[in-house]
């Protein structure tokens, strides 16, 4: 019994040196993680930052001299560069279009293939398969099929043409015009984005059907509820979490959208379908000033954290529904 | 539902494979495009390889930009494979100081938008060129891009590797331990072949999103010999005076695609639950 105390003394010193080392044995494995965010995260946000501060040119601008302090104009010319209110208002209207046709789409999608077997397995896999091509790819793809040279619509509208001319219904031929006008070039991108992301709010949309669970579909069939009644009042309340979280992803994705527009309208026709990304690029490596294009990266970041935080609170609001 | 005969299901399979084609559509098309002839490309007359040629020889060449393509894909995929699959370990098994700091601020990548990064890391790579051991550094841009494009993929890779170690009950770690094993060895012989599957999802999104990406290299890389296979295409198409040659553009967006294809059809079940762990709970 006298030698219990000491005994356990010594027991818990080893095991404080035990969990000390196991927490330097634990820090050492996320070391790498630390320099890796460190370097390529932490820093470059705190030297956007600086840049957005100064009046760093492109091609004079290094680390330790980002050239003259220019604040608040860095900021306050940021309103009255011409392309910046067309920007927001394109983005904006971007995003409405894509986020309800990409939900739009992605639900009728999961509803489709919300069953198992054999047949819907091949329908899932052909609707994620352009998910699996990488955007800039996809546009390249798309820029081919708006083609007039080599479109597959070409031939179809040829075919057309000449079938209304034999019929006396049409006196000159005509052609699609996919990116040719501002409303088209919008029209034709987010078919493109349409057809590569469904899969992707299909399979997001599929997991909330799916935890809706079957009594409650069975109660509403003894109740005698019809299928559109079923649809707006049991299943479409019970996905809101669903619908909210592809809402969040698709609202996020479609403001910071680039490589669509870079490859197929390249901004044009007449800048009208510039996003606020390629305004940041354009900034920056057209016109030169990383100051400015510092600047508004920074105030896109900043309104996309309030706009993800709104976004956040609306979420649970729905699940504690 | 149940009494539906196959003839009242008729329309709606009807309207399943009409979607199902016209999905799959355009990539049969562009495969067909790249090969068919078209005045103003390579292949006027008759079905060959013709745009496939043109792409071989134009500028530095496919071969090139199809190495470098593969470089920064392979050197992304490895430096998130080694810096997540520590870092997972550490914040599924482990408790230090900082943890939840380091792990909320690995997330917090995800909250800011690629193009406030890629401005100061474009400043941050002049800079890191005019350091002479830095600068010595064989291909030294892919390598930076390469790191770069794993920074992106870090939130996701880090996440996946933590929820596949915590889902290894401790006893068989412990087991490990008390078997004579360092935490080293348990760690490489037993818990890694465990989370096998949490490390072909984060193999598989990070070879994808390196091997696609177009924004960081349009940034990074501005020197021809040096470009990956998606900024080439676009800046050759960009370059070609006069008449634009869709063919050669069809046949490097095959050449692209193709690897994409077979990775999504072997890892298909991979590739459906990376994306709902990390749409759902990233």
């Amino acid at each position: 019994m006298t030698s219990a105390a000491p005994a356990r003394e010594v027991g818990s010193g080893r095991r404080l040196t035990a969990k000390r080392t196991r927490q330097l044995v634990g820090f050492f494995y996320a070391l790498p993680t630390l320099v890796y965010v460190i370097c390529f995260f932490i820093i470059p946000v705190i030297l956007v930052a600086w840049m957005s501060a100064h009046g760093c040119k492109l091609l004079t601008c290094t680390i330790p001299n980002p050239g003259q302090l220019n604040l608040p104009d860095n900021y306050s010319s940021v309103s009255g560069n011409d392309l910046f209110w067309p920007a927001v208002f394109f983005t904006i209207e971007y995003t409405v279009l894509a986020t309800v046709l990409l939900i739009g789409m992605g639900l009728g999608l999961a509803l489709l293939v919300q069953k198992g077997g054999r047949w819907v397995s091949v329908l899932r896999t052909s609707f994620l398969v352009p998910g699996a091509l990488g955007l800039a790819t996809a546009s390249l793809l798309f820029w081919g099929v708006y083609s007039g040279a080599i479109g597959p619509f070409n031939p179809l509208m040829d075919g057309l043409n000449s079938l209304g001319t034999q019929l006396g219904l049409v006196t000159q031929t005509s052609q699609i015009s996919f990116l040719g006008s501002p409303n088209t070039a919008l029209l034709s991108t987010t078919v493109l984005i349409v057809w590569k992301y469904a899969g992707f709010y299909m399979i997001i949309l599929l997991v909330g059907l799916q935890a809706i669970p079957r009594d409650v579909y069975e109660a509403a069939s003894i109740d005698g509820a019809s299928r559109w009644q079923t649809f707006r009042f049991i299943t479409l309340p019970l996905l809101r979490p669903s619908i909210a979280l592809s809402m969040i992803l698709c609202i996020t994705g479609s403001l910071l959208a680039f490589d669509q527009f870079y490859v197929l309208t390249k901004g044009g026709p007449d800048n009208t379908t510039v996003t606020l990304v390629q305004l940041i690029y354009r900034e920056a490596f057209i016109r030169q000033n990383l100051g400015t294009a510092a600047a508004v990266s920074i105030i896109v970041l900043v309104a996309l954290f309030l706009l993800n935080a709104l976004q956040f609170r609306g979420l649970r609001g729905n699940v504690a529904d | 539902m149940e009494t539906n005969s196959t003839l009242s299901r008729t329309p709606s399979y009807v309207l399943q494979g009409g979607l199902a084609i016209l999905f799959l559509f355009p990539i049969i098309w562009a495969a067909v495009a790249s090969v068919s002839p078209s005045p103003g490309s390579s292949q006027v007359f008759g079905y060959g390889l013709g745009n496939y040629k043109t792409l071989y020889d134009s500028g530095v060449g496919l071969p090139t930009w199809l190495l470098n393509s593969v470089v920064i894909s392979v050197l992304t995929v490895t430096f998130v494979l080694a810096v997540s699959m520590m870092g997972g370990y550490a914040f599924a098994k482990f408790s230090f100081p900082g943890k939840n700091v380091l792990f909320l601020s690995t997330l917090a990548i995800l909250m800011v938008p690629s193009a406030t990064l890629l401005i100061p890391i474009y400043l941050l790579h002049n800079f890191a060129r005019t350091v002479p051991i830095i600068d010595q550094i064989a291909n030294m841009n892919l390598v930076w891009l390469a790191l770069v494009l794993g920074m992106f993929q870090l939130p996701f890779a880090t996440y996946m590797m933590r929820i596949s170690f915590e889902s290894v009950p401790r006893e068989i770690e412990e087991a490990a331990l008390v078997d004579g094993s360092g935490t080293f060895a348990a760690f490489r012989h037993i818990l890694l072949p465990l989370v096998r599957p949490g490390i072909v999802t984060v193999a598989l999104f990070a070879f994808l999103a390196a091997w696609n990406d177009f924004f960081a290299p349009l940034i990074l890389i501005n020197s021809s010999a040096e470009q990956p296979l998606p900024l080439a295409l676009v800046n050759l198409r960009q370059q070609t005076m006069g008449a634009v040659d869709f063919g050669s553009t069809e046949a490097g967006v095959v050449v692209m695609s193709i690897p994409c294809l077979i990775l999504f059809l072997l890892l298909q079940r991979y590739y459906v639950q990376g994306f709902m762990s990390g749409a759902i709970k990233g």
